[in-house]
């Protein structure tokens, strides 16, 4: 089978198929969110410490920031503290 | 074991499935079982950088089927005795403890995995806006209390950071409200779209503000969607954005 490229090393170019124009009057540029949607539509880029599981750590994290809900992308193993906790993918 | 790990906060917990698809990269200190030279180690590394397969260990949380995964590269670090430092860029979903056992079993003298550091999740990296759980606790503190936004950014990111490595297509504002409500994209709302979209492929569907609307299955190449003129391009599977945020535009039928 042939090497793949991991996908952050696939450059991409944007082709515009028509001219449009979008009004300022609804929605608005993610960065310029005010405070409240921005946290409801924010992600931490956060460094996991070792010991605890990835749940446990969004747990921790959700109290913190007080928000009801929050999910991570990919499992971060924990280290084996006792017998019997799953191997996670990685 | 540590490293980077996306916290999506509420809404953009939607766009876990496209970070759970995206690339890993970790750095892994592997510990060999016995002596062996650092070019067989450099040789053997070499040989895992490609499509390998892999069974889920005993203890896991899917099903334990033979899989693929694909291995972009392994790059040797540094050897001390029977310590090896390689940095490894796979597919998510790749087992590296696995992959240590696999590389030990090649070289003859067996290996395990002794630390593992996560450095990628899809476009999250360690060197920009990676923050520790003391930062968040400290930041956002500060945040409520002097009520400055700027703060609020040092540790939280838009969601469509998270969408920084899917192929977009951005949409006219009044196909927006349309999508929300579930439909799918068709031909006359797209306005420009990325370089590297095929059939079946995950798109995300943008406005010109820069929001992501939802997440979608293309119907055709980029090429094909340039020339189309009606008929659907993606079909939506996630929507990101509320309803009501754009106009509705669309004309129903009074019953």
């Amino acid at each position: 089978m042939p090497r793949s490229v991991a996908p952050w090393m696939v450059e991409r170019k944007l082709l515009v198929k028509a001219e449009g124009e979008t009004d300022p009057k609804y929605g608005c540029e993610p960065e310029q969110r005010p405070p409240k949607d921005y946290i409801r539509f924010g992600v931490i880029n956060l460094d996991k410490p070792a010991g605890p599981t990835s749940h446990e750590v969004a747990a921790w994290v959700k109290r913190m920031v007080g928000v009801e809900n929050v999910g991570h992308g990919g499992t971060l193993e924990a280290l084996r503290r006792f017998k019997g906790l799953r191997e996670i993918p990685t | 074991m540590t490293g980077v790990l996306p916290v999506t906060l509420e809404e953009s917990r939607k766009v876990v499935q496209a970070l759970l698809l995206s690339g890993k990269e970790y750095v892994c200190v592997m510990k060999l079982h016995g002596g062996a030279s650092e070019n067989r180690v450099k040789e053997v590394l070499k040989e895992f950088e490609d499509t390998i397969y892999q069974r889920p260990p005993l203890r896991s949380s899917v099903k334990r089927q033979l899989r693929t995964r694909k291995i972009y590269y392994i790059d040797f670090l540094e050897m001390d005795g029977r310590n090896v430092l390689f940095k490894v860029g796979c597919e998510g979903g790749t087992y590296i403890r696995k992959l240590c056992y696999d590389i030990g079993e090649v070289l003859g003298c067996g290996a395990h995995m002794q630390e593992l550091r996560r450095t990628r999740a899809g476009p999250f990296i360690e060197e920009e806006g990676l923050v520790t759980m003391h930062d968040v606790a400290y930041w956002f503190m500060q945040w409520k209390e002097s009520g400055d936004d700027a703060v609020l950014r040092k540790i939280i990111q838009p969601m469509e950071k998270a969408l920084t490595l899917v192929p977009k297509i951005y949409v006219r504002d009044t196909a927006v409200d349309a999508i929300c409500h579930g439909a799918n994209l068709t031909a006359p709302g797209v306005l420009s779209l990325e370089t590297g979209i095929t059939a079946g492929s995950m798109v995300a569907i943008f406005t010109l503000k820069g929001e992501a609307v939802a997440l979608a299955e293309a119907q055709a190449s980029t090429e094909e969607i340039l020339g189309m003129e009606h008929g659907v391009v993606a079909r939506v599977k996630r929507v990101l954005m509320p309803r009501g945020t754009y106009p509705k535009c669309w004309k129903s039928r009074e019953i």
